[in-house]
């Protein structure tokens, strides 16, 4: 799978749910529609979560992929407004 | 507008909603809604909405706190007996929500105050507990095409309807003329369950905060009515008129008018 270049990154390590997740939707929501959002976080939970939620909210999840011993990246493209 | 870390935590049930989200959460404290009414019903109303982060809330009541207003007017406390309503519930509410404005108006609402009260304001909401004022919040409302939504309760029944003038019904198109005075119930008949302006109010601020966020359906052309004893929800379809004599196509009534005497306020 080809490497993508994300248009935004955000870290949100530290972050416990739903903050994970509203952080992450509220990043989205200022991109524009085809756009690439990268997230940073440590919380175990959001990384099944978010890429879960962001699914139903009609976007497209392109990473969810564990780094090291705490962190774990998410790449999620915007798909709709 | 960026968001502080407090109010990211404070509205994040409402931002994780696709329905509100980080934007309908900015409309919401921008917007400015005028509550008539500071009792019964624009004591949940404005709770509600100072909760959801609506920014401005105008509030008109002409009234102080009375012990008997405690069992149902739930933003009033017994340090504010004695003191003006709309003082009591700007408290209330601003100590609820430091991000919610309250305009605070103790008069009576009258047709020569009433157009500049409501003229800054997107939606209104009628907690009135009268006809007279009933009909002139309907009335003015027409006149400057504002969204209304109507709340009213009594004994255990209470109705709410969301009024979009010259889109669908108003007030009029339901019941053209307020009833005569000797037909509404005097104060002796006009208990009321203390909490169904809760339900009821509940359910205008929902119809609100819908408006706000151009979500969902309202009560347009529909009035809604909920029996607390038997617990049953009606709806009935209330078609605009168009011979309705203030939204209708020849409207006879162009000027707003005060029904003032003869009827015993309900909320005494």
């Amino acid at each position: 799978m080809e490497d993508i270049t994300p248009d935004k990154k955000i870290n949100i390590k530290g972050l416990v749910c739903p903050y994970t997740f509203v952080k992450a939707k509220l990043a989205m929501e200022e991109m524009d529609v085809g756009k690439v959002l990268e997230i940073i976080l440590d919380y175990e939970e959001a990384a099944r979560s978010i890429p879960k939620s962001m699914e139903e909210h009609g976007h497209k999840v392109l990473k969810v992929e564990k780094i090291n011993d705490t962190d774990w990246v998410l790449q999620i493209r915007k798909e709709k407004d | 507008m960026e968001f502080t870390e407090e109010q990211i935590q404070r509205y994040s049930r409402h931002i994780i909603l696709p329905e509100v989200g980080g934007k309908g959460q900015k409309k919401l404290l921008n917007a400015k809604v005028f509550i008539v009414g500071a009792g019964g019903l624009g004591c949940p109303v404005g709770y509600y909405l100072a909760a959801a982060g609506v920014g401005t809330i105008g509030v008109v009541d002409n009234d102080d706190v009375e012990l008997s207003n405690l069992q149902r007017q739930i933003a009033h406390n017994i340090h504010s007996l004695g003191k003006p309503k709309v003082e009591s519930v700007k408290k209330t509410f601003e100590s609820l929500n430091p991000d919610v404005n309250v305009v605070a108006i103790k008069q009576k609402i009258t047709k020569d105050n009433i157009l500049d009260m409501l003229k800054d304001y997107d939606i209104v909401v009628d907690g009135s507990d009268n006809f007279p004022t009933r009909y002139l919040v309907n009335d003015a409302c027409v006149m400057l095409k504002k969204p209304l939504v109507s709340g009213a309760i009594l004994r255990f029944e209470g109705q709410v309807t969301t009024i979009l003038p010259h889109e669908g019904h108003c007030y009029r198109c339901l019941f053209e003329e307020p009833p005569p005075p000797g037909l509404v119930p005097s104060c002796q008949e006009a208990g009321v369950l203390g909490v169904l302006p809760g339900v009821i109010g509940a359910l205008q601020a929902t119809e609100v905060l819908k408006l706000i966020l151009s979500k969902g359906k309202v009560l347009k052309n529909e009035l809604l009515i909920y029996n607390a004893l038997s617990v049953t929800f009606r709806k009935i379809k209330v078609p605009k008129n168009p011979e309705c004599p203030v939204c209708g196509e020849n409207p006879t009534i162009t000027e707003l008018i005060d029904y003032d005497t003869g009827y015993c306020t309900i909320d005494r």
